[in-house]
């Protein structure tokens, strides 16, 4: 029962998800979640790469975007269904990924997360030049009329980003307790060591570059339907890359609860501040709860908790 | 004639124009207690990470227990049954002492056991080393003796053949060092095979079967402990003329 009840979690997760899009109406709360839930993905998929193995990406938006955009072409081209777009965004992000992977061969810390942000800029500058995806002035994307068992596309759009959020989490936990992140974890604590103690530190980067990247650009792929539209400046927005970063450093980068409550209190925050106060506040709030958290809980809102339960037993 | 474990044949290391090593062979016996010797600069180290895999050699070759590991990445060698110590430890921050020793016993168990609960060999591990006391302490909060202890201790709990002890005594006080080298030969009683790096000539020489000396990349001198000691290219290295 004890391995069942995880899974449980998960199930119920979906099903209240599902309720809800039976009885709420509201457009503008599925808009709202869909951002946080896609958050939940994005910081989720950004931990295993830069949290459990310790290398920091900054190009979450050239996966993201990935995603978006190759969901774009096959929709374009030749009118892919959904789930086929799905798939098609997480693997070409995902061999992104791969590539990632073996540049951690010759780079490391500061000078690796450089090349992560080159590697957006690059991408960015090839979609702005490609006419066939909308280039620079972007393209248009016309929600189909109805959707099988939702009764808006909104809703439908709202179950695809809670199922992929479920299951970025679910990987997640699955990676961290076993010994695949034990692994990782003594490659961020010390490459040569772990290699020369038999983990194959090589293949384990690559799983964890490839599984991040190809999480983030899943994450992409209904971004144009939720938009509406698909243009090179939004989809590979720099908030990308800063919120998946601040959202595990909030909540704590060593567990896959860390990015779920980063990116629920952040996200939250930034919905509420964008209605009620400024859309451009936004980023604003984000360094200022991040300077704040690496000064003072640089193990994120888990690692204080942990601290504070572990006092009150001592 | 015992059988040979590793045999390295003509090795050559360079770091641009600088020649680390050059045309190093030896050979390492089963159950053998091999000394490794050498003023600074002369190569050790170099030649112990070319040995585990952290780096490539620009020539020669490597063969332990019959199989070419040359061009094998380091985790390959560990699983063979070649594991070192760091000269600077290099302990895994962020997990206990126990989780530090179980990231060895599980990488190099086969595959479909590497979920198992190793604790229990991780323990009999610590308590062979003296170290049990801070099973469960973080390993960035241990003193310089606890961390030589645990990089030793973690190089053992890869299960090895060969065991490589790079200057695992610097800096330990002279009881200190006879707690290692009381652990050292216990492990070589048990039938592992040792290389060990120091400069604490004491130590090596009471330990060592055998003596390998290195100067500027290239070994001068081999022999027992006694013929070492009297070795005039060895006193030459280490004095000057």
């Amino acid at each position: 029962m004890k391995r069942a009840w995880p899974v449980l979690v998960a199930l119920s997760i979906l099903g209240v998800g599902l309720l809800l899009t039976g009885v709420m109406e509201n457009r503008y709360v599925y808009f709202a979640t869909y951002v946080i839930l896609q958050y939940i993905v994005l910081a989720t998929a950004w931990n295993i790469l830069g949290g459990y193995t310790g290398y920091v990406n900054f190009g979450t938006p050239a996966f993201f975007a990935m995603g978006a955009y190759t969901a774009t072409f096959l929709m374009l081209a030749c009118k892919a269904p959904f789930l086929v777009l799905l798939l098609a965004g997480g693997l070409i992000s995902g061999l992104l990924g791969l590539g990632l992977g073996y540049l951690t061969l010759r780079l490391k810390g500061v000078f690796f997360s450089i090349a992560t942000l080159a590697l957006t800029v690059v991408l960015q500058t090839l979609i702005i030049n490609w006419e066939f995806v909308g280039g620079a002035k972007g393209i248009s994307i016309i929600r189909p009329a109805t959707i099988l068992f939702f009764s808006s596309y909104s809703k439908f759009l709202f179950m695809v980003m809670l199922c992929l959020a479920t299951g970025a989490v679910a990987i997640a936990r699955w990676i961290e307790r076993s010994w695949i992140g034990q692994g990782l974890a003594a490659i961020r604590d010390n490459e040569e060591a772990a290699e020369c103690m038999g983990v194959p530190t090589l293949k384990l980067k690559i799983l964890a570059t490839t599984l991040s990247g190809g999480l983030m650009g899943m994450a992409g792929v209904p971004f144009p339907w939720h938009v509406t539209l698909i243009e090179p400046g939004s989809a590979f927005n720099l908030d990308y890359a800063v919120n998946s970063l601040a959202m595990p450093m909030i909540g704590g980068t060593t567990t896959w609860l860390g990015p779920l409550v980063g990116a629920v209190l952040l996200g939250a925050a930034q919905q509420v501040a964008t209605v009620t106060i400024s859309s451009e506040l936004n980023l604003l709030i984000v360094g200022v709860v991040l300077v704040a958290f690496v000064i003072l809980a640089p193990e994120g809102l888990v690692g204080l908790v942990r601290r504070l339960v572990k006092r009150e037993h001592a | 004639m015992a059988t040979t474990l590793l045999e390295v044949q003509h090795v050559t290391k360079r770091f641009g124009g600088f020649q680390a090593l050059t045309d190093v062979s030896l050979q390492v016996h089963q159950g053998e207690c091999l000394g490794l010797i050498g003023p600074n600069g002369s190569g050790k180290t170099t030649l112990i990470n070319c040995i585990s895999g952290v780096l490539r050699t620009d020539g020669g070759s490597m063969r332990f227990r019959d199989m070419d590991i040359t061009t094998l990445p380091a985790h390959r060698r560990t699983r063979l049954g070649i594991a070192r110590s760091f000269q600077i430890p290099k302990p895994f921050t962020s997990m206990t002492v126990l989780e530090n020793l179980c990231i060895p016993l599980a990488y190099t168990a086969p595959i479909q056991d590497r979920g198992a609960d190793m604790t229990a060999e991780a323990m009999a591990i610590l308590q062979l080393i003296g170290l049990e006391a801070k099973a469960h302490m973080r390993s960035a909060h241990l003193t310089l003796i606890e961390l030589r202890k645990l990089e030793l201790a973690r190089a053992m709990a890869a299960r090895p053949r060969l065991l490589i002890s790079d200057e695992a005594m610097a800096g330990l006080s002279s009881a200190e060092v006879d707690e290692i080298l009381a652990i050292l030969t216990a492990l070589n009683a048990r039938g592992m095979s040792i290389i060990m790096i120091e400069h604490i000539m004491r130590a090596v020489m009471r330990f060592s079967h055998r003596i390998i000396v290195l100067d500027a990349g290239r070994t001068i001198a081999e022999g027992t402990p006694e013929e070492i000691v009297h070795n005039t290219a060895v006193e030459k290295a280490y004095l000057g003329e």
